[in-house]
């Protein structure tokens, strides 16, 4: 952890007509570490991600990265592939989302898409199979090779994504994220569908991450052996509102979150706020 | 490390026989019109005669043949490898990867000798017009097929309106050529571009439409234009077309008949023959089709192709990715509606006379049919539906009004067998050949 401030989130609101999936959330992600986002089915979780990314415009409030380089970024106010390549913000999905037919090589190579667009000046480089494209190419290989190896995925590197078991899909997600050179790793649900060995594996990964890559990691899971064993720094959330944030040992025992997750009485909590 | 090599396996007699059927097929189609058939001159009027017995035969062969091929193939495999033995471990598996990069697969020998035929067809055909002109047909319809797999096959974008291009296509070389006295070539890029904009043009609005919805909008502007050429008389002739359009000419000359300016007959010294333009049409086309073949698949191979196929799998995902879904688009809608812009401006140069009777939806039909039943995505499969699809109205014209009955059972029984098109596997484009370091 560098101390820093990484992404800071403001008053976040997102309204669905009548339902309030985020509720007045502000939040300060750390640079250079692990924050998970926890909390019940329907918590608003995914929708988080979705305001962070570009996918949905929040109803109030702002998100701010923190770019090394390029200064303060709005978030909302970009497209979601401007998140991706300009804000270096880029999530997995809960319900998985690979290229299919196309083999995990090609899925990763993808990902590298405006790196190889640019270098193939818009494919007329790459028509005439200019030298500086080809090495471009070459690197793109190589560089999702080199995740693949770290992520034991080197034997089904030909293989169509589409056919691989569920938990290889979510390695193979990652490794697709990691590809297109992300400052924050949003990562929803990893953990899902693999084994006690896999999600082992993945604890040992995202550690890896942030102390030898540098990545800062959003992790929304539900897998508690995952979430408090690598996390800096926890926010618990509960119909959209932050009811919790610290370290996992003050998480484990807030008596807030204990309630949220037991499911005690919940006749005060309204379900549906009119907007 | 465990690489995946396609371990070395030698094939079993079913899987030869397989193997040899699926190219005794492909003869079949491929022979039913180049050898099954043939017209003779029966006093004044052309008649189609059956050849069968040597279709039979041609199948026959290609089937002995194949075996054959496949078991020489097998032979000098393994020679090469045993030569190869004597070095590492390493670099047994880099030969076996060689071997499988460079395609012991059967589509490319199928591609290679479906090349074969098509250059040679007029060497055995030289005269009978009705062959060379189909054979013209079935390449015109090759070559739109490519250019709508960009749209369709590789970008997945459902386009009903794609005869709308080939009309620009048709047009612009029409009235370039008409009105400005311009030339096949020099219009040629003029007319592709024109066409790219116009697809940019129908790509623009349609971004957020998916499946049915961008079917319908594209079907629309297929008839917009459709229904412009018909009304905007001035400029496109009306219900009437454009005629006397120039034929493609050969460095100014063209096939004129002897002692007429520019005849090649005459630069030649040959006796003119009006087949020599058929079989220049022919060759015309097939060296478009060739080189639209050898673009789309170099594309595929590229950042935007892949990117083509990515949206096509999960535009979601894409923007994750930080893909601009919308330039992937206009791009490939761009891209296609260029193809067949060019394909567009041939038809107008063969013809000789166009009018908005050539540009109607049904065609937009049997192009996307020939994507669909192909196998979308892939080239080889194009060139097979195009092949039974054009073919099959031409054989059905002694069943005259079943006609359409036996297309549509054609396409069912198709779609039945091989839900995915005739060739439905995609191929990847990266094959990762893991070098030895696990010695
Ligand atoms: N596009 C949408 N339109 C309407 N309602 C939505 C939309 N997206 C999410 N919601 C609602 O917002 C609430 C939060 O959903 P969200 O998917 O964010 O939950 P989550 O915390 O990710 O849950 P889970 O743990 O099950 O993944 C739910 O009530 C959901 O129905
Ligand atoms: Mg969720």
């Amino acid at each position: 952890m560098t101390g820093k401030t990484l992404l800071s989130v403001q008053n976040l609101t997102m309204r669905f007509g009548g339902l309030t999936a985020i509720d007045n959330l502000s939040l300060n992600v750390p640079d250079q570490a692990i924050t998970g986002i926890i909390g019940p089915n329907g918590a608003g979780k995914t929708t988080f991600f979705n305001c962070l990314t570009g996918f949905y415009k929040p109803t109030e409030g702002a998100v701010t990265l923190n770019h090394p380089t390029k200064g303060p970024i709005r978030l909302a106010d970009l497209p979601s592939h401007k998140v991706a390549q300009t804000a270096q913000v880029v999530r997995t999905f809960q319900n998985i989302r690979l290229f299919a037919q196309m083999t995990v090589l090609e899925n990763l190579v993808v990902a590298q898409h405006n790196a190889l667009q640019k270098a193939s000046m818009f494919s007329i480089a790459g028509l005439l199979r200019l030298p500086g494209y080809r090495k471009a190419a070459d690197e793109a290989i190589e560089r999702a090779l080199s995740w693949l190896k770290r992520l034991n995925l080197m034997d089904i590197v030909n293989v169509p994504a589409g056919a691989l078991p569920y938990g290889t899909q979510r390695r193979v997600e990652i490794a697709r994220a990691l590809c297109v050179n992300p400052l924050l790793l949003c990562l929803d649900e990893p953990a899902a569908g693999l084994n006690p060995k896999e999600s082992a594996e993945l604890n040992t990964l995202l550690l890896h991450l942030v102390q030898e890559e540098g990545v800062s990691i959003l992790l929304i899971e539900h897998d508690m052996s995952v979430v408090m064993n690598v996390s800096d720094h926890i926010c618990v959330l509960n119909y959209g509102r932050k009811i919790a944030e610290g370290t996992p040992a003050e998480i484990r025992v807030d008596p807030n979150v204990i309630k949220a997750y037991l499911g005690e009485d919940e006749d005060d909590q309204p379900v549906e706020k009119a907007s | 490390m465990t690489a995946i090599v396609h371990a070395h396996h030698t094939p079993t007699l079913s899987e030869r026989l397989k193997d040899a059927s699926a190219a005794a097929f492909i003869a079949l189609i491929l022979g039913i019109p180049m050898i099954g058939m043939t017209t003779v001159d029966q006093g004044g009027f052309l008649a189609v005669m059956t050849r069968w017995p040597q279709l039979a035969l041609f199948v026959g062969l290609t089937f002995a043949g194949r075996i054959l091929f496949s078991l020489a193939l097998e032979t000098i495999k393994r020679r090469s490898q045993g030569r190869k033995s004597g070095k590492s471990a390493a670099s047994a598996a880099e030969a076996a990867n060689a071997a499988l990069k460079r395609g012991t697969k059967p589509e490319s020998v199928i591609g290679w000798l479906a090349v074969g035929i098509a250059v040679a067809l007029p060497i055995f055909f030289s005269e009978d017009r009705y062959i060379i002109d189909i054979a013209t047909s079935v390449l015109i319809y090759i070559m739109l097929g490519w250019g709508l797999n960009v749209v369709v096959g590789l970008a997945g974008l459902l386009d009903l309106g794609y005869v709308a291009f080939y009309a620009v296509g048709a047009y612009t070389y029409a009235l370039l050529s008409t009105q400005f006295g311009w030339g096949f070539w020099e219009a040629l890029p003029v007319a592709g571009g024109l066409a790219a904009l116009f697809g940019v043009l129908l790509g623009w609005p349609t971004l957020r439409l998916r499946g049915d919805y961008l079917a319908i909008v594209t079907l629309g502007f297929g008839e917009i234009i459709r229904l412009l050429l018909v009304n905007w008389t001035e400029l496109s002739g009306g219900p009437n077309g454009i005629t006397s359009i120039p034929r493609p000419s050969v460095f100014g000359y063209a096939f004129l008949p002897p002692d007429t300016e520019g005849s090649i007959a005459d630069l030649l010294g040959i006796e003119f023959s009006p087949m020599h333009r058929l079989l220049f049409l022919y060759y015309l086309i097939l060296l478009l089709a060739l080189l639209t073949n050898l673009f789309v698949t170099a594309m595929r191979r590229l950042p935007l192709g892949r990117a083509w196929e990515a949206v096509r799998e999960d535009e979601i995902a894409c923007k994750a990715m930080g893909i601009n879904v919308t330039t992937v688009k206009l791009s490939a809608f761009a891209i296609g509606a260029m193809l067949g812009g060019f394909a567009g401006v041939f038809f107008a140069a063969r013809q000789g006379f166009i009018s908005p009777e050539s540009f109607t939806f049904s065609e937009s039909a049997i192009i996307l049919a020939i994507v669909v039943l192909g196998g979308m995505g892939s080239q080889l499969g194009v060139v097979l539906a195009a092949l039974v699809l054009v073919m099959l109205p031409e054989l059905g014209r002694d069943f005259a009004e079943y006609r359409m009955l036996l297309f549509g059972f054609a396409m069912i029984v198709i779609m039945v067998w091989r839900p995915g098109g005739i060739l439905a596997n995609r191929a990847p484009t990266l094959i990762h050949v893991p070098t030895g370091d696990k010695a």
